[in-house]
């Protein structure tokens, strides 16, 4: 059995997905990105493979992705975070074809073709606004964590015009919205609908086109899919919760898989140097 | 003698001036805006009366100014916070024909004539990148209090490009610094700059002519007097009143309209 692992630094968390050449995900790994990210990222790996039961050896090849990509020092290859996420967006809905990624502190929208190769792609990554750091200043404004946004704004029961302009600016939003009295949760979804509203207008300057897979760390919070789900006016996919995060990380190690299939030659791992018989 | 004041309810603090006919300072408070913005008002007005030593009956006419204006519940009239830091500041400098406000949620660059109107102005109303904000952020992140952030950075050797726009994420690369071994100081000279860059954007686009005014309460950090004057190749006018400059105007205006109330003739325009 060959194995790789695909490693995915992102701006807030760090990923790792252990990959057989069957396409199960053998095991996912996740930590706080934080500021070594060489360290982090090694951390996240051996996490992965723990929980796999293997050791570094049993890896065959490691792709790494992700804005850090270029720190993960034990990698094979890098991929950007747009291949990657488009191929492990279509590994979960094969006729994907417009990908909305909303990050810690990017928000990505990326239109692909039959073959997940990136047609055409929009980035905010200037500003938090639009990016999952905007709705966790806002929930801290008000006392909230991260974790209590999704059960917070499920709790809503009409939103609050945010204007979602800047993550600063939300904090005398917030205010100004509590002294008249609004609803905690109503003021959130308000932020969620600003934030989606932020999306919808890059997934426009993308030409998007069904199917739409929204993938990110944010969307772990279900209240988002509704959301984008009611602004776009059309159906969205969203990978099982437990991976939603993890699309990029599949993404490269599936990427791993076929970058070994296409060499087409003994699989060496890389690090033993020893000589494994490629299975296909 | 007749009192006048002025009241200027920003975004993180407010201020309240009071002034005599002879358009001195005779008090003057400053206090976190918080929450409870109507309260804020008055207790700065409160305080400001306290320090000039009068009571509140004796102050004939009140301007509330800031974003919290019409808040200011017990002011006779409200002009905008343009209005104010351009007379303030031409007030202080007759000849200040520029004035870059920076205060602690906008920086604003505004054009005036040397009666002190508007010509025109400019503000950063969409983003916090490039105000006081981003100088809270750089001084949670390292843990130093806010007025020590200019001295240190001038001790700056060899200063880092940061290269955030956003506020929100301009902690997260002062740690990365932080993380690489960068020096305080470096950082912070870095900060310091980005700021200054975007503040001199915006006075591009109003058209900088000396003299120049920095007013607002970030005009006390000398760090960003000298990134500002080192970008601008100009020295600017800063007053120890600069925090108080939107309030010394506000103060202006209502002292304009206790004259302009005994005299029928007059336009109400500024004396």
């Amino acid at each position: 059995m060959i194995i790789t692992a695909g490693i995915d630094v992102g701006s807030t968390y760090t990923k790792a997905v252990v990959l057989d050449d069957h396409d199960v995900i053998l095991s996912h790994a996740l930590n706080n990105t934080g500021f070594k990210l060489a360290e982090v990222s090694r951390q996240v790996y051996l996490s992965a493979l723990e929980s796999a039961g293997l050791v570094e050896s049993d890896i065959s090849y490691v792709v790494a992705t992700g804005f850090g990509r270029h720190m993960v020092s034990f990698s094979d290859a890098q991929v950007t975070d747009l291949t990657a996420s488009a191929r492990g967006a279509t590994f979960f809905f094969p006729k994907t074809r417009t990908i909305l990624d909303i990050g810690g502190q990017t928000m990505k929208a990326t239109r692909i073709d039959e073959s997940a190769r990136v047609k055409s792609f929009r980035l905010n990554d200037k500003c938090a606004a639009g990016t999952g750091a905007f709705l966790e200043k806002t929930a801290r404004y008000m006392g909230y964590g991260t974790l209590e946004i999704g059960p917070l704004v499920a709790t809503s029961k009409q939103q609050v015009a945010i204007s979602g302009v800047c993550a600063v600016f939300a904090e005398s939003e917030v205010i100004n919205q509590l002294s008249v009295g609004s609803a905690p949760a109503d003021i959130m979804h308000g932020a969620v609908a600003s934030l989606v509203d932020r999306s919808v207008q890059l997934l426009k300057r993308v030409q998007m086109e069904p199917e739409f897979t929204l993938i990110g760390g944010i969307l772990r919070f279900e209240t988002m899919a509704r959301v984008v789900r009611e602004h776009l006016k059309a159906e969205v996919n969203v990978p099982p919760e437990n991976l939603v995060q993890f699309v990029g990380a599949l993404g490269a190690a599936i990427l791993a898989q076929r970058r070994l299939r296409k060499l087409n030659l003994p699989v060496a791992d890389s690090r033993t140097g020893a000589a494994m018989p490629a299975q296909n | 003698m007749a009192y006048a004041a002025g009241v200027d309810v920003g975004s993180t603090q407010t201020k309240a001036v009071v002034i005599n006919e002879a358009k001195n300072i005779i008090g003057r408070a400053l206090i976190d805006t918080g929450a409870n913005v109507v309260l804020a008002a008055e207790q700065a007005f409160t305080e400001a009366l306290r320090g000039a030593k009068i009571e509140e009956e004796e102050v004939e006419y009140v301007v509330g100014t800031g974003y919290g204006r019409y808040r200011v519940t017990f002011g006779n009239t409200q002009v905008t916070e343009i209005s104010c830091h351009g007379r303030g500041a031409v007030h202080m400098f007759p000849s200040t024909r520029t004035v870059i406000d920076m205060g602690g949620q906008d920086t604003k660059a505004i054009r005036v004539r040397p009666s002190g109107e508007i010509v025109d102005f400019c503000m950063n109303d969409k983003c916090a990148a490039g105000t006081g904000r981003f100088l809270g952020a750089a001084s949670s992140a390292l843990g130093i209090p806010l007025d020590q952030l200019g001295p240190r950075a001038l001790r700056a050797e060899r200063p880092v490009r940061i290269s955030t726009t956003c506020t929100v994420f301009a902690e997260s690369e002062v740690l990365s610094w932080l993380g690489k071994g960068k020096k305080i100081e470096d950082i912070l000279q870095g900060v310091h700059q980005s700021i200054a860059a975007r503040s001199i954007g915006l006075l591009r686009r109003v058209g900088v002519e000396e003299e120049i005014t920095f007013t607002g309460g970030v005009a006390r950090n000398i760090g960003m007097i000298e990134a500002l004057q080192k970008g601008l190749g100009a020295k600017l006018n800063v007053s120890e009143e600069s925090h108080f400059m939107g309030a010394l105007g506000a103060a202006l205006f209502a002292r304009d309209h206790i004259l302009a109330g005994r005299e029928p003739a007059a336009t109400g325009r500024p004396s």
